[in-house]
């Protein structure tokens, strides 16, 4: 990931800052430049509140160039309370104990490294719930 | 030392990684099991935690606690022996994923494990200043210690954060603080270099004991207390023995100590053990307890602090999970899975 793309996209990565659409009222996540509900422009920003719940799973053991050293890993659908459905690794969690529906809250984590001399790329993953 | 305007602790956070080291582990591999062990375990941070991501959430549970809206916070300063890059900021990662930019001062605090409560003893002199309603210090921590070294047992990672704001708003209010310094030269690190120097046997008396007794006494005198004043007492943390002593030393009893004393359970969490020890007292506080903290950093200095507690704590206890939730959420982990989540083994 280049300079620019990383700090392009950071905020969305950070905390989950995504967008509703002015026109149809949906939620969006990622952010668009046209609502790929009612494909029409103009949203505003909004923060997701990071709550969901895993819509489906797989183990990565096999990882792209950069995740090696994370493998293996679980890669998950999340279902947001808000609606969106997005991609995400889980964390802090062994692959027996996940399944489908289980409550998840996002945290920001190290993402990967780019190399000794690169950037480290910070991003959402999603863990089981700690009550408070 | 004290602001000219009063002011107090608006929220607190806390967090600890999930994964467990238990220091017969260490003996185990280094000892062959022979010889006593400072701690029962330590946490140690997974593979995709740092002193970053570890300040990130406990400045979101500091925010939820304090209900204070991040972009009316007016710094973000981490304090930490271990941030991620040697030039750029922990704090601008931490400030923009909790979405305080762009009107807010950041930076990265060093005073060895003293780091974080020196960022506190600033953001309580911002916000008593009235440069700022709200301010937020962190310390945080991902420990290395040498394979085989005596650190290796304890050095543990872990994070506190806190929301600083006026006194009435607060759900602790700050009655006096004092930092102790002088150049003791117990424990360092130089530049390029991933483990510290420590001189052992020297950074007992001459260091941790010397400092943290000098800087409470000094708080004790200028507040005309006792330490039966205190209900509690939370003093830096390197392993269970040192803090047990200087409480002893100074005269407080180990019931003031049992809600604070986390080193048993997560190691040293460096610049976050005193405050993460705070948080597990403000955890269980009631309304009108008085609470001591004392840090250590080597190098070598304690900032010591004098709170009490108000009515409004009970209703924020329950926003944030508590400090024990995070502790009691544990995987342990032998030494071989510690040597891949702590990089020691060398790739290439």
């Amino acid at each position: 990931m280049n300079v620019a793309r990383y700090w392009r996209t950071e905020k969305t990565r950070y905390g989950l800052v995504g967008e509703t659409c002015r026109i149809c009222g949906e939620p969006i996540f990622p952010p668009r430049d046209l609502c790929p509900h009612c494909t029409e422009a103009g949203q505003d920003v909004r923060t997701f509140g990071g709550k969901g719940e895993v819509y489906s799973f797989s183990t990565v053991n096999d990882a792209p160039a950069g995740y090696s050293e994370y493998t293996p890993y679980t890669v998950a659908l999340i279902k947001l309370q808000e609606g969106p459905l997005l991609t995400a690794q889980l964390t802090d969690v062994d692959e027996p104990d996940v399944h489908i529906g289980m409550p998840v809250e996002m945290v920001t984590r190290k993402l990967k490294e780019e190399g000794e001399n690169g950037m480290i790329v910070y991003g959402y993953k999603f863990r089981p719930v700690i009550q408070a | 030392m004290k602001p000219s305007r009063e002011v107090g602790i608006v929220g607190y956070g806390a967090y600890v990684p999930r994964y467990r080291l238990p220091a017969s582990e260490v003996s185990r591999v280094w000892t062959g099991g022979h010889g006593g062990v400072p701690v029962d375990e330590k946490s140690v941070p997974g593979l995709d935690e740092d002193t970053a991501t570890i300040a990130i959430e406990a400045a979101r549970n500091a925010l939820l606690r304090s209900e204070v809206d991040p972009g009316d916070l007016r710094s973000v300063w981490v304090g930490s022996e271990s941030h991620p890059y040697a030039v750029k900021p922990t704090g601008t990662i931490v400030a923009e994923a909790i979405g305080a930019t762009p009107a807010v001062s950041v930076a990265d605090w060093q005073f060895a494990c003293k780091a974080g409560t020196e960022a506190l003893q600033a953001a309580f002199a911002l916000v008593g200043s009235s440069m700022a309603d709200y301010a937020m210090a962190i310390g945080a921590d991902t420990a290395q210690g040498r394979p085989g070294d005596a650190l290796e047992y304890t050095a543990a990672a872990g994070g506190a954060a806190f929301v600083v704001g006026a006194r009435e708003q607060s759900l602790a209010y700050l009655e006096a603080s004092y930092s102790y310094v002088t150049d003791t030269p117990d424990f360092f690190r130089r530049p390029y270099r991933h483990y510290p120097e420590h001189g052992g046997r020297f950074t007992g008396e001459p260091a941790y004991f010397k400092h943290i007794t000098a800087a409470v006494q000094a708080l004790l005198e200028e507040l005309g207390y006792k330490p039966t004043d205190f209900a509690a007492a939370v003093f830096h943390q390197p392993n269970v023995k040192f803090p047990q002593r200087v409480a002893q030393i100074l005269g407080f009893n180990k019931d003031q100590l049992k809600a604070g004393l986390l080193a048993g359970q997560v190691g040293n969490t460096y610049a976050a053990a005193a405050m993460l020890g705070l948080t597990a007292a403000l955890d269980v506080a009631k309304p009108g307890d008085r609470i001591l903290m004392a840090s250590f950093g080597s190098g070598a200095g304690s900032d010591a602090f004098s709170f009490v507690v108000t009515d409004v704590a009970c209703e924020r206890q329950a926003r944030a999970p508590s400090t024990q939730a995070y502790i009691a959420r544990r995987a342990p982990v032998d030494y071989a899975l510690y040597t891949r989540y702590r990089r020691k083994l060398q790739m290439q």
